[in-house]
């Protein structure tokens, strides 16, 4: 059920300023593919194309093609939710909704799409929670808010909403980089287990985690402040973090800038 | 504070003299004695003198104290401690004059005939009477009014924060602040030439008629810039992440905004409510414009006219008879009690959507 994503010379911009130019890269089914490169690279803008959650920022505007198994999501007459619910995104920051319990925190989108049965929710949340290796944490404290998890279980959390209206790609940004060391393990374990079942796209700061927890990997880079952000290689991690084709790339992961 | 051992401390001075945790208070107790014995018994001088002595001397004594005790930074602190302390004492203590004189006047008339009458056959000569009829309105009038500014202000605070883009939103911004101005009497004389003159009379055969909704109108005006206002602080207060969270489930905008963004924003925009209602059912010239006041009980607030409580406090205090202090004060308490009870309720309700912890 994962998707296949092809981007065609997608072009974001934020008013004006062109965050990201002609960016062209195939996203495989079942993978997990990162997103490397330096503050202002245009790798979050890229991330937030695939599900038009860029659109959401005020003037926030993209040009070219992004096509899930061969349907372009941003075709006219195609509908934004239902892009959505298909490609579900986990935030930087964990943001469970603070008026809802850690069950109606699993359940909101199954629910705020309309689905009401008790038995069904109750079902959808276990096999979500599960699948976000938070079930044995918080299975007798259902009830209790969502905001009164730690940092890491929240983020679990978040993950478990977002697979919990069962999407075919799930977008991550930074994941882990409000998170230690230990929750960040338990994320990156996740990761690896969800892979079996989704399309991953993951933007991270931390190569190690790159290459860690990726199958492929795409490096962005500027060539100055102000300058649009390009796809500069994409390749087999492998082939990135050991022989990468770019004098840019090789000079980005090895530390001698960015 | 850790301890220091000698060797420790060759650099740095650590610890330095502080006055007992009693001191302030001495201080205040002596100069409270000599202000209040010394001026205002000894010499005559009034409570208000006295106190006034009292705080300086406090002030003087204080600083002078920790100066030569503590040093100069530590006084310093003392006396911005002491500053902030009186301006919290000055800023309650017109509040507790307030509460104490309306609980105490208010006293010898709250009781059941006061809730259960109305003030229908009461002369100047007559003892008794009551507000039933006030309460009644108020309740009323403000109930609609509530009923009417709710829906259309927080309606109008989605609008702008969520929706509006560009010019339109940026106008309705400036003309609430605007509204936000407008004198309550402005307020009733628009509701009485717009309402009560023009629309009126086409439900009335041609005659303009007073009434209990058309004081609602009139308070509706005053309450809904304020909701507005409020409302729109507290939903611009909600973050951008939990309604991009929300969208990223698919889930749609205006659905977002019912199940997201406005629970979370509910107890400030209840708080807001309260304010706007509790300024409402203290106005008294709209009221008495278009509801027209009344001494019988009418519980329709479309036909005929009303009265409210803070009408009937200004009719009690103006009319010249000696019992009738004592029914506005006891109505002022009244009304006190009931803002105070409904934002009770209020904060209750707003909280029971939040979760225990």
């Amino acid at each position: 059920m994962a998707k296949r994503i092809e981007a065609d010379n997608v072009t974001a911009y934020y008013g004006s300023f062109k965050a990201i130019e002609g960016v062209n890269m195939v996203i495989e089914r079942k993978s997990v593919t990162a997103l490397i490169g330096p503050s202002g690279c245009g790798k979050s803008t890229f991330l937030r194309s695939i599900n038009r959650m860029h659109e959401v920022i005020p003037n926030g505007r993209v040009e070219g093609t992004i096509s899930v198994d061969g349907q372009n999501i941003y075709d006219k007459d195609v509908d934004v939710t239902a892009v959505r619910r298909m490609i579900g995104m986990v935030f930087q920051r964990p943001n469970p909704f603070p008026t809802m319990s850690i069950f109606d925190n699993v359940v909101a989108g199954l629910k705020l799409v309309g689905v009401r049965r008790k038995g069904e929710l109750q079902v959808a949340a276990e096999k979500a929670l599960r699948g976000a290796n938070l079930w044995e944490e918080v299975k007798d404290r259902l009830d209790k808010p969502g905001a009164g998890l730690s940092g890491g279980q929240q983020q679990r959390l978040c993950i478990a909403r977002a697979i919990a209206v069962e999407p075919q790609v799930v977008l991550m940004d930074e994941p882990c980089s409000a998170l230690d060391p230990i929750s960040t393990l338990a994320i990156e374990d996740l990761i690896g287990e969800l892979k079996d079942s989704y399309t991953i796209v993951i933007v991270t700061h931390n190569m190690q985690q790159a290459a860690r927890v990726s199958d492929r990997t795409a490096f962005f880079s500027l060539e100055k402040t102000g300058d649009p952000g390009r796809l500069v290689e994409y390749d087999e991690t492998q082939k990135i973090f050991t022989n990468p084709g770019e004098k840019r790339t090789e000079d980005y992961i090895t530390g001698r800038f960015g | 504070m850790t301890t220091l051992t000698a060797a420790t401390t060759t650099a740095v001075q650590l610890k330095a003299k502080r006055l007992p945790k009693y001191a302030p208070w001495a201080i205040a107790a002596g100069a409270l004695l000599v202000g209040l014995g010394g001026v205002t018994f000894a010499a005559d001088g009034g409570p208000v003198m006295g106190a006034i002595v009292a705080a300086l001397l406090y002030f003087v004594a204080l600083i002078t104290i920790a100066t030569f005790v503590e040093g100069g930074r530590a006084a310093r602190n003392r006396a911005a401690s002491a500053l902030i302390g009186s301006a919290f004492v000055l800023a309650v203590l017109p509040l507790l004059s307030v509460a104490f004189t309306t609980i105490s006047r208010g006293a010898d008339r709250f009781d059941a005939d006061f809730f259960y009458r109305s003030m229908n056959g009461i002369t100047a000569l007559n003892a008794g009477g009551g507000a039933y009829h006030a309460i009644l309105g108020t309740l009323e009038q403000v109930g609609i009014a509530v009923l009417i500014t709710v829906p259309l202000g927080l309606a109008g605070a989605i609008y702008v924060v969520e929706y509006g883009r560009g010019k339109l939103a940026k106008w309705i911004q400036f003309f609430v602040d605007v509204m936000t101005g407008i004198p309550s009497i402005v307020a009733g004389l628009f509701v009485l030439a717009f309402w009560v003159m023009v629309i009126s009379p086409i439900f009335n055969d041609g005659r303009p008629a007073y009434s209990g909704f058309a004081a609602a109108l009139a308070l509706s005006v005053l309450m809904l810039p304020t909701i507005v206002r409020s409302a729109e602080e507290m939903l611009r207060l909600v973050p951008t992440s939990l309604r991009e969270g929300s969208y990223a489930l698919g889930v749609p905008k205006w659905r977002t905004i019912l199940k997201v963004v406005i629970p979370t924003a509910l107890p400030g925009i209840v708080t807001g409510v309260m304010l706007a209602v509790a300024r409402a059912a203290g106005e008294t010239a709209p009221v008495m414009l278009v509801a027209g006041g009344a001494f019988a009980i009418n519980g329709n607030p479309f036909a005929g006219q009303q009265t409210s409580l803070s009408l009937f406090i200004y009719d009690q205090a103006s009319t010249a008879s000696q019992y009738a202090p004592a029914r506005a004060w006891t109505a002022a308490l009244t009304l006190v009690a009931l803002v105070l009870l409904l934002t009770i309720v209020a904060k209750l309700v707003a909280r029971r959507s939040k979760l225990t912890r």
